[in-house]
């Protein structure tokens, strides 16, 4: 524990270099591109799109009952989980690599190697940031109407960037001796995703009627991250504070776990990278 | 107080084996031991209970062969790697010069490198700022510096790195083997930038293999071998000693791959010299060159010689059925293949008559008066008309080698400099022992 608070209080002091890598990472990645930093919006845009003409003009009853016979709705409740969605995916895929992408940085200079997943995952944060104005234009001209519990919003992007680290430290410090994760990371993300209610609601007939599934889906803590930003900004309703709570534990104690196996392996980083 | 200090330090660095190579996450989670399984199996130890201290001021250098430590020990003084064992203790600011440009991005300008770069390396945003003109124009890339990192040449980029990374202005600088990617305006500019630092009596250490350079600039100079120090002292000195193993173990290669090479004579063509260099032996051995031995004027066996020596090559000869028809030859040659001298007994007119059974052919060079460097032997026994017996191609080889002897060309011809009584000389530079 008293490591942790160090680590964190190392990271503090270089918050310049994360300020100044993470600009560095968006600048390069849309570099060359036609449409620059728009990317960020149409990337979860494209990808609305591919599953309302799925779900929601194809396999109309694969989306529940919920939203009627409006697709544009069913549309707006999509893209209001994809787009974080988006966030907590990339970090993950990109963390994996993140530590030998930059094996150059971490052989030849001295810096807290935990900056590079930070960076990942702050820079998609802030891709992320970058979708929103697009998203709140959504649901105020398609959706339910915004109301005053889109404020908490803050709250569940918190929560999940505390996970998303977590994971992150944890992933990339093991997919140094282990590079068969990248591979299996992919294939356990789309499990993960179609886990996860951000294709379908929550209240769809077959979860509700089987408490396996709803067990099963209560387990995943991205359930309940994505139910709070369906919350606050598609139903308009407050959040399920408990269920955040809990998340937010679990969070913090993958945040401590990911760093503690960060932490212990870092040693072995410039050799093995 | 020492601006460096180490003490006792080691680095073991782990090897893992290629069974662990190939393990994955999936079976370390089902034996049950994902930590266990991360545990090496293999250690070397690239720094060995290293002791030594830099005064604030002093210019270190570090010396010793390829994979001897010395990188390593500049990582452990950088703290980039943590000695496994021992203290490492260091004062001020230190800037090292490891990899040029190791943070750059390609895509993105050399200006915004340049801000990134110089963050990494300890600067604050504001420093670089005020530097940043002194920066890119020690780096001569004004005109580039706004193009993505990506445009410019491998020497650009050194530049830029170079620049960034002595303008962060340490206390102690550490530099390995960076001049060495230089270009002939850029090196000395890059030298007067160390000189400088030297004045203003901030430590170097400085690892390099040019040699000249340790001892133009260091004041005491560690050379390390095998992960430990071999010596630590006076540069001269130090460099001196340090030439000289190479040198012994050079001679000690040299003779052992010799061996293997006349061990192997009576087998199939030998192959243990550098690729691409043709050996062979032909011929079907109706008289038969079974040994060819190198020996100096009085009969000792040896391989390495002084450009003022003599050399006997002795061939043991057989013959299984008497021949009336037989010439013997040598012929030297050098690295570059050039034919520097060749004979034979056809070509001196004598007159074979008669050869059964064994015997043994010597030939006798009085004085080799070959330049410095290896030379590779030919050795035959034919008929007149050319039709061969035992043809020996490239298959021994031997070192003339001499410290005090720098001419160059083929052939060393004996000579003798005469001036007229104007021209004058100072005495012989003195010669390194």
């Amino acid at each position: 524990m008293v490591r942790l608070f160090d680590n964190l209080k190392e990271l503090y002091k270089f918050r310049v270099l994360v300020q100044n890598l993470v600009s560095r990472e968006l600048k390069a990645r849309y570099r060359g591109t036609v449409l620059g930093f728009l990317w960020s919006f149409f990337n979860p845009l494209l990808l609305m799109i591919v599953y309302t003409l799925v779900f929601g003009l194809i396999l109309k009853g694969g989306r529940g009952s919920e939203f009627g016979d409006s697709s544009t709705l069913y549309a707006v409740f999509l893209f209001t989980g994809l787009l974080p969605w988006t966030w907590f995916s990339a970090s993950a895929l990109e963390s994996a690599n993140v530590l030998m992408v930059n094996g150059n940085l971490i052989k030849k200079i001295l810096f807290p190697a935990e900056i590079l997943p930070v960076v990942t995952v702050l820079s998609n944060l802030v891709h992320f940031s970058l979708g929103l104005p697009i998203l709140l234009l959504f649901l105020i001209a398609f959706g339910k109407g915004l109301t005053l519990y889109a404020l908490l919003l803050p709250v569940v992007v918190f929560i999940q960037m505390v996970f998303s680290l977590g994971l992150g430290l944890l992933i990339s410090s093991l997919t140094v001796h282990f590079r068969d994760i990248r591979d299996i990371l992919a294939n356990l993300l789309t499990l993960w995703f179609f886990s996860t209610p951000i294709i379908y609601p929550l209240t769809f007939e077959s979860i509700q009627k089987s408490s396996f599934l709803r067990t099963l889906i209560d387990l995943n803590p991205m359930t309940h991250i994505i139910e709070g930003y369906h919350s606050c900004l598609f139903y308009g309703a407050p959040l399920h504070w408990k269920r955040l709570g809990i998340t937010l534990l679990v969070s913090l104690v993958l945040f401590v776990i990911g760093y503690a196996v960060f932490d212990r392996l870092r040693d072995s980083f410039p050799e093995e990278v | 107080m020492p601006a460096i200090e180490l003490d006792g330090v080691s680095r073991v660095y782990q090897k893992y084996s290629s069974r662990h190579r190939f393990q994955t996450f999936k079976s370390a989670l089902v034996r049950g031991d994902l930590f266990g399984s991360l545990k090496a199996n293999e250690i070397v130890t690239a720094v060995d209970n290293i002791t030594f201290q830099v005064e604030k001021g002093e210019t270190f250098g570090l010396i010793g062969e390829n994979g001897s430590g010395k990188s390593t020990l500049l990582k452990l003084i950088a703290g980039i790697a943590k000695p496994t064992a021992g203290r490492v203790r260091t004062v001020g600011k230190i800037s090292a010069l490891i990899e040029l440009g190791a943070g750059f991005h390609p895509e993105i300008t050399g200006r915004e490198n340049v801000f990134i770069n110089g963050i990494m390396l300890g600067l604050t945003k504001k420093e670089i700022g005020r530097k940043f003109d002194e920066i890119v124009r020690f780096a001569e890339l004004e005109e580039f510096i706004d193009a993505p990192v990506k445009t410019y040449s491998s020497g650009m980029y050194m530049r830029l790195g170079f620049s960034v990374a002595i303008n962060v202005n340490p206390d102690i600088l550490l530099t390995d083997e960076v001049l060495s990617v230089g270009d002939a305006a850029f090196v000395p500019k890059c030298l007067d930038k160390i000189d400088d630092f030297r004045r203003r009596k901030k430590t170097i250490v400085f690892v390099s293999h040019d040699l000249e350079t340790v001892k133009k600039i260091c004041d005491r100079v560690a050379w390390i071998k095998d992960g430990r120090i071999k010596m630590l002292g006076e540069p001269k000195r130090t460099v001196a000693a340090y030439l000289q193993d190479i040198a012994a173990k050079q001679e000690e290669d040299f003779q052992e791959r010799h061996a293997e090479a006349a061990s192997a004579t009576t087998g199939s063509a030998p192959s243990v010299f550098e690729e691409g260099r043709r050996e062979n032996r032909w011929g079907k051995r109706e008289v038969e060159i079974r040994k060819v031995t190198l020996r100096d004027l009085d009969g000792a066996e040896k391989h390495v010689f002084h450009p003022e020596e003599g050399l006997a090559i002795e061939l043991d000869v057989a013959a299984a059925s008497p021949v009336e028809d037989f010439v013997f030859g040598i012929g030297v040659f050098n690295s570059l293949g050039t034919h520097c001298y060749g004979t034979n007994t056809q070509l001196e007119d004598l007159e074979p008559k008669h050869f059964e059974g064994q015997g043994k052919v010597v030939c006798r060079i009085e004085r080799l008066n070959l330049i410095n460097g290896t030379y590779y032997l030919d050795v035959a026994v034919h008929k007149r008309d050319g039709y061969p017996y035992d043809y020996h191609q490239n298959m021994y080889s031997f070192l003339v080698s001499s410290a005090a002897h720098k001419d160059v060309g083929v052939a060393r011809l004996p000579h003798t400099w005469e001036f007229s009584p104007g021209i004058a000389f100072g005495p012989p530079d003195e010669k390194e022992p």
